[in-house]
């Protein structure tokens, strides 16, 4: 697990971009601890991608900093950042083999030590027989695996996937799931950027959230959902059901076959679980009583409803 | 981050290269060379065996023998016996050129009633030669009937060989040939001329390819759009000099060895038929020119060609060591200048068809200098039109390698290539920043409007 009082590998202060048309980010600030995972998570056009291209150097900001292990982002940072666009794409004409060594010596890798590693890789996915073939005669995951090779093989620092798993099947996603998590064993930070965000709920150590050009919340995954949990306790059980208590609330009950039923009880204040299991224990049979911790997905909901007005007021100012 | 730009030189350089296309082209253009070079020099050797004329002589004063030696390489004259109705049916019958006939009592005073008979229309050409031939052998005979011996009549006969000279800015003579210069001139302007559009749209093509694979993305994040930009622009420079480079010297080995080869049968014959038609009266220079131009073909002689154009240009008036600079200095400076324009179009579109409409002002001004440069520049390469042209920095590429071989001032020449080095830092710099911009503008229908804004973002 992260280290919280250690130095974060990526800083980024008060970023700013616009274009023409649009802002795309408005003052977004956040840090990713070493040797983890990080989650960017936001809808469509939050400005994830915005901010990924600052951080990856494809743009620059407007106004704001970047830093990158307490050292102001420049040029010489590339080759210890990898990056896996949303947008895949490779060298149709070129052989796999050629095209990973180009890639990695791009970003200062020696020939001699490209070539090796690209063997290891190879073998690990256990595609050792592409490298001389075409890109464009591989199959769209193929042209993905060596796309994911073409992103770590210069053992970048800091990871950045675009939504890693798209064109991936359940297998090859879980294999590369795999890979990710090895990564950060070997010690590299990760930016897992995405809008699917139950695909990254299990795997982030931290995250972020980004909307409309701005971020709207962010911290340890575990710290986020605990904040936003609403002392709610789900139930089943049998029997029949009837909660009369000033510090227990139902919140939803749901009956099913054979007297069973579910219910949500939320917990007044000062109210401990043990009471309500105790209460429940005498009256019905329960089978199963857990806490319920909201989502990353129901949070964000929230955060982006209770959100809204601002942004709201702020393009009606912009409009006038 | 020049590593970084060799790198992706290299790249473009070597993908392009190794192509079965670039080996195919490669070897194959210069043997179309080759064989267009044997097919052009059998034709033109077809043309010059020469044309049989029949004389039938009715007239007496034996006009006939003097004509058949003022036959050329290109003009036979054949004395023929019978009747005028014989003469006619058998110089068609033989498939000869023509007939002349002179008709009896022929008064050498006044010479009436020569005509002359032709297959269908006789062109302008072949009348003029049977009436330079005819004159001459009348002009003869007349002297000849004035009283004057063979020796006096030989060094009667005049034969001034004339050689434009002209004088050059030191006042040193040199000797003048327009044909050489205007050939020069063309061979460098339709060089560049290709090597722009060929390569040009090359790296039109290459950006464009790099776009729609959307493999633009993570070479951004390793690689600054510049010495992407770059990058490609000479990589696939290196591509062109390579190619013209070989087919410089294949077209040299192909044309020493093939062209000797299969032009042996044609080359005796062309010999013998110059050396039968030269006997004592005829035309020196016209038999030396064939003899010389025949030994050009031998291979022994063909491997000094280069060294001898060289040897030749020095002593006409042309200052071959300006071409040579000037030469390398606008392929390379109009190659950068429209290379950067092309790249800046490959990245501002999504799709290549829609790249007509920004290729259209870019090579307007390259077609506009091709074509006035064979029209008004070649003819007057000193006028106002060379001049402009030959400094504006889109046209002079063409329009200065055109003016080079006949002169140019050297502060002419300086004030252009200082021009075409602003213009295409220009061109340069303008791209770039289209390019940076467009190349990850996807689904965006692009105008000019949009992208004169291009040029003003920020990083």
């Amino acid at each position: 697990m992260q280290q919280p009082t250690s130095r974060p590998i990526l800083e980024v202060r008060d970023v700013r971009k616009q274009y023409a048309a649009h802002t795309a980010l408005s003052g977004v600030s956040l840090a990713v601890p070493e040797q983890s995972i990080f989650g960017l998570l936001g809808p469509n056009g939050a400005g994830k991608t915005s901010l990924i291209r600052i951080i990856t150097q494809i743009t620059g900001a407007d106004a704001g900093e970047v830093f990158f292990r307490g050292e102001k982002l420049n040029p010489s940072h590339i080759g210890q950042i990898g990056y896996l666009p949303e947008e895949r794409g490779l060298y149709k004409k070129m052989k796999v083999g050629e095209q990973l060594i180009y890639l990695a010596q791009l970003r200062g890798l020696s020939r001699a030590d490209a070539v090796q590693r690209i063997r290891q890789w190879l073998e690990r996915f256990d595609i050792k027989a592409w490298a001389e073939k075409n890109v464009e005669d591989l199959s769209k995951g193929m042209q993905q695996k060596v796309q994911f090779i073409a992103t770590v093989l210069h053992e970048p620092k800091l990871i950045i996937l675009d939504e890693p798993f798209s064109g991936f099947d359940p297998i090859n996603a879980n294999l590369i799931k795999d890979e990710i998590l090895r990564l950060k064993q070997e010690g590299a930070a990760i930016i897992f950027s995405t809008h699917r965000m139950e695909s990254v709920e299990e795997m982030c150590d931290s995250i972020a959230l980004i909307n409309r050009s701005r971020k709207v919340l962010d911290g340890p995954v575990t710290a986020i959902r605990n904040q936003f949990k609403t002392n709610t306790y789900e139930v089943e059980g049998q029997g029949q059901l009837m909660v009369v208590h000033p510090d227990f609330e139902v919140i939803e009950q749901k009956a099913r076959e054979n007297d069973h039923f579910y219910a949500r009880i939320q917990l007044h204040a000062g109210a401990q679980p043990n009471d309500l299991l105790r209460y429940l224990i005498g009256r019905v049979q329960v089978y199963a009583f857990r806490e319920q911790i909201p989502s990353i997905n129901e949070i964000f909901i929230r955060r982006v409803r209770e959100t809204m007005p601002e942004t709201l007021t702020e393009t009606a100012n912009a409009l006038l | 981050m020049a590593s970084k730009f060799l790198l992706v030189a290299k790249r473009e350089y070597l993908t392009r290269v190794r192509k079965r296309a670039f080996v195919v082209l490669t070897l194959l253009v210069p043997f179309i060379i080759a064989g267009f070079g044997v097919l052009v020099g059998k034709l033109a050797l077809s043309d010059e065996s020469a044309e049989v004329v029949d004389v039938r002589d009715a007239s007496g004063l034996n006009i006939a023998a003097k004509l058949v030696p003022l036959s050329t390489p290109q003009l036979q004259f054949v004395p023929v016996e019978g009747s005028l109705p014989e003469a006619k049916q058998s110089f068609q019958q033989k498939k000869h050129a023509g007939l002349l006939y002179l008709p009896a009592g022929l008064d050498v005073q006044d010479p009436q009633g020569v005509q002359f008979f032709g297959k269908g229309n006789i062109s302008l050409k072949k009348e003029s030669r049977v009436q330079k031939a005819l004159n001459d052998a009348f002009a003869e005979l007349k002297m000849q009937r004035s009283g004057l011996n063979q020796t006096q009549l030989d060094q009667l006969r005049a034969k001034v060989p004339l050689s434009s000279v002209s004088l050059d800015e030191t006042g040193k003579e040199k000797d003048s040939n327009s044909g050489v210069t205007t050939g020069i001139a063309s061979v460098l302007a339709i060089l560049i001329y290709f090597f722009i559009f060929l390569y040009g749209v090359q790296i039109m093509r290459g950006v464009g390819e790099e776009k729609s694979s959307r493999v633009m993305e993570v070479m951004l994040s390793a690689v600054k759009p510049f010495d992407l930009m770059m990058g490609k622009i000479m990589g696939i420079a290196a591509v062109g000099l390579t190619q013209f480079l070989l087919w410089g010297l294949l077209s040299w080995g192909a044309s020493t060895v093939l062209v000797p080869l299969l032009m042996q049968d044609e080359l005796g014959k062309a010999k013998t038929e110059v050396a039968a038609a030269a006997p004592r009266d005829a035309p020196a220079t016209v038999a030396d020119q064939a003899t010389a131009s025949a030994e050009q073909m031998n291979p022994a002689k063909r491997a000094n060609v280069i060294g001898s154009a060289f040897e030749q240009a020095s002593k006409l008036n042309i200052p071959i060591w300006t071409i040579v600079f000037g030469f390398v200095a606008y392929f390379l400076g109009g190659y950068l200048l429209y290379g950067a324009l092309f790249g800046a179009v490959g990245a501002a579109v999504d799709d290549q068809t829609d790249t007509q409409q920004f290729m259209f002002p870019i090579t307007m001004p390259l077609i506009l200098s091709y074509i006035l440069g064979f029209s008004v520049i070649l003819r007057n390469p000193d006028g106002p039109v060379a001049f402009w042209m030959s400094m504006i920095p889109f046209t002079s590429p063409v329009a200065m390698v055109i003016r080079l071989p006949f002169g140019v001032p050297a502060w002419q020449l300086a004030l252009s290539i200082g021009l075409l080095v602003v213009g295409f830092v220009g061109t340069v710099w303008v791209a770039s920043r289209i390019y940076r911009v467009g190349i990850l503008m996807y689904g965006k229908k692009v105008t000019y409007k949009e992208l004169s804004k291009w040029m003003f973002y920020k990083g």
